[in-house]
């Protein structure tokens, strides 16, 4: 009886996970030049907010620097390709092992010395923001004036340049974000995810039922750091230029932050969700004052506020939790 | 450069990061009581550094002056913050206190935007360019009148804290939070006071740092990040730590500046911390608690 | 018998004050041992050493003929000594089932074979049937026998409990201590308690050592040591009477 129960639960979420790739995959040919850079930015939040919901959703460990895997992972695959012609995807096996290393540095001196919670989250800004004044006194990367990819208007796309249309920039970061959730949901069935989970709970608990503490916290912000460096990696080839105040800001860590926590912190679908919703109020309301001819700067972040403000004091556990209970997948959606 | 540069640079990093000190103590104080990080501290000073520079340049009162109402205005400010939007959180794990303060840091600074622009505003004091002469040092009246201001209310919390039975209050609640419930104190009250103590300092604090520096709509998460460095630096939840690594951040700041590039400073800051964090986590002058 | 687990002149100072003083025991291997003592005598401290959360000052901690203290907790734990906390922790968000999950991968590698096995834990501590709530929904009886199954799901060859018996009805001691005197019995595992609740104590132990002021101040058979005179003075007399 609960075997038959759970069984037409998945076979529903599976109608419903198809459906929405479905859509996903087919979504191009209808959407227009601005609905796909839309898309093309939730896809890009949702597959970081994967790999930040990692540190924070599995093993407990509040990342506020996300920032500077991006950056480095944008910087040194746009440097490599800028001075030795280095194509993004050769440029990657660079760029992975710089943000694993530095998500490494910073695990390894905050978990040696039991640095955690607040000081934690702080210790991951601090050392973002070194990156960024870092990179801005970097004239290998042209400093703070900007280290510009040469644009050219190419005849086919070139997916080994990663030179091309927005759409093969949406194929890619759609099976990256699917890779992702598979990805994780391996993980968090595995061995390591449940370790994590333990150490999210109660570290100390976790210590004592025989886990190596330390080890699984730096296999999550080895992990956590890799992945989100790839995001970085098409960064700079979509929008071809990176400035250190920008790539590097404080600002673009909370970005990538509040997907997650809005759409739920822990599950596979929160961050998912949470890109959306954000990526989507954020355009609604810039059309919206434009179309009532309201040119404020600020208005729409006061409103976007107040809208964070909102979901964060109705919905403590994010949105998706509250959906998957509506659309009837409430048991699995862990 | 002669010695007397070096001198001169380092007093005037030091009167600036008294300020610092005083902001970082409003953290510290809310941390220390609350438990609940305040992520949009540099945002509620750049309201009190507004407030100021409108105050100025409509009806040309001084800043310094006008601390002592514009201090009041942040403490009900922080008091209603904390009575009203923070107090169900401070059982809610810490990434939900920091996205709602986030969210409130947002707005303020949005809604500053709106009202006063992207523009820098300043104030010129008639003794915007008088300096003292002691001996070789030369010290920026601004910077002397800052520092000193941050002195005497630092000293005025910590009276506060020390002799007035609501600062007793604060205390005990800080110390022991089930105790202080038994006992009958009213919790919530204490953590609004508490909020809204820490509110009026950083607004203080504005009005001092107004002085020196510029005010932009942006500022605000710059301050938000120094306060909390300061704060680490000194020890988190230790008020004579939020002075001292104030003064620490201040002089660092000043001589990066004078001896490498004004631009780079906050990497000194920054390194300042992760060395803190190495090798003493809890602070200059904080404890360590046994977990 | 051998010794499992032998404290050798083990002591622990607090900011000059002795929580433990130069306590020595051996714990034989298929032993039922009691720590007993008063409140503030030194047993948690004594335990904490034990299992690796503070090294000792002073002394030393031997488990299976190899030297532990100063070892971390999960290093003690690998090598075979589950542990319970006088104040529960189990895993709170996670499932009763998932709790001891985590217990059980200590050493498999496969979630499948750890689930098997914490079944098997699961049924022997009467939670089987509570697999699927989550661990902050159980009652206080049910979260004290899932900090147990939890511990066990790690294979120890020694489980220490602190105070696991502390705040439960009658009813309640008498099913924890069938349970524990089954796996002792069936799996030869040895147990090392702290306990306040002298029922429980007389009906377990094979073995019990009295702690006062952090100092041992007896050791023996149960029968034995009750019969003491420092004993009944420093502990009995105050605590059995209350």
């Amino acid at each position: 009886m609960i075997a038959a129960l759970t069984e037409g639960i998945s076979r529903r979420a599976a109608l419903l996970l198809v459906a929405l790739l479905a859509a996903l995959i087919l979504a191009p040919l209808f959407a227009g030049d601005y609905l796909l850079t839309v898309l093309i930015l939730i896809l890009y939040f949702a597959y970081i907010g994967q790999a930040w919901n990692i540190m924070m959703g599995f093993a407990g460990q509040l990342s506020l620097g996300h920032a500077l895997y991006v950056g480095l992972g944008a910087y040194t695959a746009a440097s490599l390709y800028v001075h030795f012609g280095i194509g993004p995807w050769l440029g990657l096996l660079v760029a992975v092992p710089v943000a694993a290393l530095a998500g490494a540095f910073i695990g390894f001196l905050a978990f040696r010395f039991r640095v955690a919670g607040v000081y934690f989250a702080i210790l991951t800004i601090a050392v973002a923001e070194f990156a960024r004044v870092g990179f801005d006194h970097l004239s290998w990367t042209s400093g703070s004036s900007g280290l510009f990819l040469p644009v050219k208007q190419y005849a086919h796309n070139d997916l080994w340049l990663l030179r091309g249309h927005p759409a093969m920039f949406y194929y890619i970061l759609l099976a990256a974000t699917v890779l992702a959730v598979v990805f994780c949901r391996a993980l968090l069935k595995s061995r390591v995810g449940y370790f994590w989970l333990a150490i999210r709970e109660d570290e100390e608990a976790a210590r004592s039922a025989g886990i190596d503490v330390f080890r699984y916290k730096m296999i999550a912000v080895v992990i956590s750091a890799a992945m989100t460096s790839f995001a970085g990696v098409i960064y700079a080839f979509y929008y071809n230029n990176l400035f250190p105040e920008q790539v590097f800001h404080i600002s673009r860590s909370i970005e990538i932050i509040l997907g997650p926590i809005v759409g739920g912190i822990g599950t596979l679908f929160g961050p998912i969700l949470g890109a959306a919703l954000l990526t989507g109020l954020a355009e609604t309301l810039t059309a919206a004052l434009a179309a009532l001819g309201i040119d404020l700067p600020g208005a729409k972040q006061v409103f976007y506020g107040i809208c964070l403000l909102l979901v964060i004091t109705t919905l403590p556990d994010g949105v998706w939790p509250w959906v998957a209970k509506r659309i009837g997948l409430g048991s699995r959606s862990k | 450069m002669s010695a007397d540069v070096y001198l001169n640079v380092a007093v005037g990093g030091i009167l600036t990061g008294l300020v610092y000190g005083l902001m970082a103590l409003g953290l510290s104080v809310i941390f220390g009581v609350v438990r609940v990080v305040n992520f949009a501290h540099g945002e509620m000073m750049t309201i009190a550094m507004y407030i100021a520079v409108t105050l100025f340049t409509a009806f040309h009162l001084d800043p310094l002056i006008m601390l002592v109402p514009i201090a009041a205005v942040m403490f009900a400010f922080g008091y209603v913050l904390q009575k009203r939007l923070i107090n169900p959180f401070i059982t809610r794990p810490e990434y939900s206190q920091f996205l709602l303060l986030v969210a409130v840091a947002i707005i303020v600074v949005n809604l500053l935007l709106i009202a006063f622009g992207p523009d820098a505003q300043n104030v010129q004091t008639s003794y915007g360019y008088d300096s003292f002469q002691i001996g070789p040092l030369i010290v920026d009246a601004t910077k002397l009148y800052a520092g000193v201001a941050a002195i005497v209310v630092a000293a005025a919390l910590f009276g506060f804290f020390q002799y007035t039975r609501p600062g007793t209050a604060i205390r005990a609640c800080a110390d022991n939070y089930t105790g202080a419930l038994v006992v009958g104190l009213d919790v919530k009250h204490l953590y609004a006071l508490t909020f809204g103590l820490g509110a009026a300092c950083v607004g203080a604090a504005g009005c001092m740092l107004l002085l020196i520096f510029d005010v932009t709509p942006a500022v605000g998460p710059a301050y938000t990040l120094l306060a909390f460095v300061i704060v680490i630096t000194g020890g988190l939840g230790s008020m004579p730590g939020a002075l001292i690594g104030g003064v620490l951040i201040g002089l660092t700041e000043a001589m990066a500046g004078l001896l490498f590039s004004p631009s780079a400073k906050s990497m000194f800051a920054f390194g300042i911390l992760v060395l803190v964090l190495l090798f003493r986590p809890q602070g200059i002058m904080g404890k360590r608690t046994a977990s | 018998m051998n010794a499992l687990l032998s404290v050798d002149g083990v002591s622990k100072r607090f900011r000059g004050l002795v929580a433990v003083d130069r306590v020595s025991f051996e714990v034989p291997e298929g032993g039922i041992f009691a720590v007993i003592g008063p409140n503030g005598a030194g047993k948690t401290t004594l335990f904490n050493m034990v299992s690796g959360v503070f090294p000792p000052d002073a002394g030393t901690i031997a488990f299976a003929g190899e030297r532990i203290d100063g070892l971390p907790p999960d290093r003690i734990c690998r090598r075979g000594v589950g542990r319970t906390f006088q104040i529960v922790r189990p895993f709170p968000a996670l499932s009763v089932e998932d709790n001891v999950i985590v217990g059980a991968l200590l050493h498999r590698r496969h979630v499948s074979d750890a689930r098997s096995h914490a079944h098997e834990v699961l049924r022997r501590l009467d939670l089987h049937d509570k697999r699927s709530q989550r661990a902050s929904s159980l009652t206080l009886p049910d979260r004290k026998r899932l900090e147990v199954a939890r511990a066990l799901a790690t294979d120890p060859k020694l489980l220490l409990l602190d105070e696991v018996m502390a705040g439960l009805r009658p009813t309640e001691t008498d099913r924890i201590v069938a349970i524990l005197k089954g796996l002792n019995r069936e799996t030869g595992l040895t147990i090392l308690l702290i306990e306040h609740v002298m029922r429980a104590v007389m009906a377990l132990a094979s073995h019990i050592l009295v702690l006062h002021h952090g100092a041992a101040i007896a050791e023996g058979l149960p029968e034995q040591v009750m019969r003491e005179r420092a004993v009944i003075d420093s502990y009995l007399g105050v605590e059995a009477i209350a």
